[in-house]
């Protein structure tokens, strides 16, 4: 009785479309759910010298579980962790804001000009990708050197006497991040500014709104949804930037990634860097959550 | 070149001095077009796509520039302000509302831009949605409406800041038959309320003829004629107008004699007697309109020499008021002749493969020359 109800429902489980659906969720599960557990699992154990200790004991017909809170108490107790995810969360803004006031005007050059050459230019959005990234890193570093391009051109100029310093400073930070994720900030930007209906502007100075008042309250609330992910797209991966920090960034320079290094890579102390790794994707899923809530309030009322 | 202040007629709101548009130095959209256009009136511009209406209505809103020519307003030289210095407001075709604006802020964005004090822009605002009859739905957003409702809101942001004059670019083309009926109805009697002048572009003649008082009727940037809607349809001046607005039949001819008080026109299908005059040189080539509605159908021979001709009915068209007959005459000429139904269907009514005498009044057609 109960097998034969029980029957048809794990045979419905298997229907073309589960099938379809599961293909993404093993993957999912497989690729970011796993290693995640993993790393929430080491950062509840301790070092023991080499390896690290498992979270579960069974002897005596006894399962003992023991979660180790230390590494997460210490990253409270310890001012350099708060002061660093600080200072990375800074930074990613400071780069945010930056490619957003650059990439917009960018975006927005593109998308007006005439069809043909928007993909030319895409494309020339697109070109620094073909080289290596960490090529490109490197070259920011032979251009902003006290005797690199820029101080060279700067001093046969008669402009300075003494080099500048700019390599190794959070100027040079910034310039690598704004420059590696400037794409980032563009493509999204785009994607909505050219499907903006010109209409919209038509309207907006027919009914007496200058063009500076028109694209404060026409343009930029209608392209908002694309100034939200190019946001998340240069913020997110920025927070956690690696590469650039410790090429282009001082010695001082405080990024969460180059502290997580440390720990895995110096200090060898895998469960604080996997805490410190756990509360730094917390940090990153906040803005993560607060635009899905955007998005799906505006999907709400897309249903024109 | 000084502009020229010809007329100075007080009457006359908008005037047009040989406007022309030139697109990429070669399209001519707008081709040298005058036009005066009194207060308070309703005037169409109609003709079909790429005529050049569109590009006209979008010189008045300022969001081109006349390549020459001028536009007066309230005799003040408008040619050369841009579309937010213009006491001019469009609703646009398909509305071009925004759509992160609730209805109520649509409407206001204009009398927000005027600077004018919260309260009295809170009473404009409501006047105008009372108006429409959309007090209700002042806070939703325009995708929460139907398209009637979304017209009246685009409707009410046009009139906000009682403009001088309002351009209507297709106001019901995105409406379905039978709303659009009913709507321009309520947008004319609207329109009237406020008192407002209007230039309505359509591409929809019986749109035009039923809300505008005054029609142009434009062909590849020019105006092929002026006049009210009963001239146009009554007295075209060319095969173009007569064709565009609506149904036709031209015979094709030469004028045989030209008396006072008539001409005949001898065509390969019938010989016409025209009871009022065009003067034209017998032996001259002209095309005698022919309206559907105007056509009688018999089944005797009329006694008559003239306006007349033979057919067989080749297709019929039942629309229930009236029903549309296709006769084929002997010359290969498809005539077609519109009844009204006066009395109920029967089964002796016209049917396919009849022949049938077609016949009409010596009032009911229109020499053109053109």
């Amino acid at each position: 009785m109960m097998f034969k109800s029980i029957l048809p429902r794990i045979h419905g489980l298997f229907t073309v479309r589960n099938l379809v659906i599961a293909v993404p969720m093993v993957w999912l599960f497989a690729l970011a759910a796993a290693p995640l557990l993993l790393v929430l699992d080491i950062s509840l154990a301790h070092m023991n010298i080499t390896s690290v200790s498992s979270l579960w004991h069974w002897a005596d017909d006894e399962l003992t579980l023991k979660f180790n809170f230390g590494n997460y108490l210490y990253l409270g107790d310890d001012s350099l962790y708060f002061k660093t995810y600080l200072s990375s969360l800074k930074f990613a803004a400071v780069t945010t804001l930056y490619c957003l006031v650059l990439g917009y005007p960018f975006a927005y050059f593109i998308a007006r000009a005439p069809a043909h050459l928007r993909s030319v230019m895409l494309m020339l959005v697109m070109l620094p990708f073909w080289t290596s990234f960490l090529l490109r890193i490197y070259a920011w570093k032979a251009l902003l050197a006290d005797n690199g391009v820029v101080n060279q051109g700067l001093a046969e100029l008669g402009l300075v006497t003494s080099p500048l310093h700019m390599m190794h400073t959070s100027f040079s930070l910034t310039i690598g991040m704004v420059y590696a994720y400037l794409p980032f900030m563009v493509l999204p930007l785009y994607a909505t500014l050219v499907k903006l209906d010109g209409r919209m502007l038509e309207a907006a100075a027919d009914l007496g709104a200058s063009p500076f008042k028109t694209f404060w309250l026409v343009t930029v609330p209608l392209t908002k949804r694309g100034i939200i992910a190019g946001s998340l797209l240069v913020f997110i991966p920025a927070f956690g930037e690696y590469v650039i920090p410790e090429l282009l960034g001082g010695p001082r320079t405080l990024m969460i990634a180059r502290v997580l290094w440390d720990e895995f890579f110096s200090n060898n102390d895998w469960p604080m860097a996997s805490a410190v790794t756990i509360v730094m994707i917390l940090l990153i899923l906040v803005p993560m959550a607060l635009f899905n809530r955007y998005n799906d309030e505006t999907k709400l009322g897309d249903k024109s | 070149m000084a502009p020229v202040i010809a007329n100075t007629d007080p009457d006359v709101l908008l005037r047009i001095e040989g406007v022309s548009k030139i697109f990429d130095g070669v399209v001519k959209a707008v081709d040298n077009v005058s036009l005066s256009v009194s207060k308070g009136e309703i005037f169409a511009l109609v003709g079909s796509s790429g005529c050049g209406k569109s590009t006209l209505l979008r010189m008045l809103a300022g969001f081109e520039t006349p390549t020459s020519g001028r536009i007066y307003l309230s005799g003040q030289d408008i040619t050369d302000l841009t579309p937010y210095q213009r006491p001019v407001n469009m609703m646009f075709q398909s509305y071009a509302l925004f759509p992160h604006l609730s209805v109520w802020e649509n409407v206001a964005f204009g009398l927000r831009r005027d600077g004018l004090r919260k309260a009295e822009l809170a009473e404009r605002v409501d006047a105008m949605l009372s108006l429409v009859q959309l007090s209700k739905y002042g806070k939703r957003k325009p995708h929460q409406l139907s398209g009637g409702q979304q017209q009246r809101v685009a409707l009410a942001r046009s009139l906000a800041k009682r403009p001088t004059l309002l351009l209507l670019d297709e106001p019901l083309g995105a409406l379905d038959k039978k709303l659009r009926e009913s709507t321009q109805f309520e947008l004319v009697n609207i329109i009237e309320q406020v008192g407002v002048t209007c230039v309505l572009v359509t591409h929809d003649q019986e749109e035009a003829m039923t809300m505008a008082s005054h029609i142009a009727v434009m062909d590849e940037g020019y105006f092929l004629q002026v006049g009210t809607p009963d001239e146009v349809y009554e007295v075209p001046n060319s095969r173009l107008v007569a064709s565009f607005i609506g149904n036709v039949n031209i015979f094709e001819g030469k004028v045989d004699e030209d008396e006072p008080d008539h001409i005949t026109v001898r065509c390969p299908e019938c010989t016409h007697y025209v009871g009022h005059g065009i003067s034209g040189v017998p032996g001259m080539n002209v095309g005698v309109a022919l309206r559907p509605e105007k056509i009688q159908l018999s089944a005797q021979k009329p006694n008559k020499a003239h306006n007349w001709c033979e057919g067989e009915v080749v297709e019929i068209a039942y629309f229930g008021a009236h029903t549309t007959y296709h006769i084929k005459l002997d010359t290969g000429m498809n005539l077609k002749v519109q009844q009204a139904n006066l009395t109920r269907k029967t089964a002796d009514d016209l049917t396919w493969g009849d022949r049938v005498f077609a016949h009409w009044t010596r009032d009911a057609m229109v020499v053109l020359t053109e």
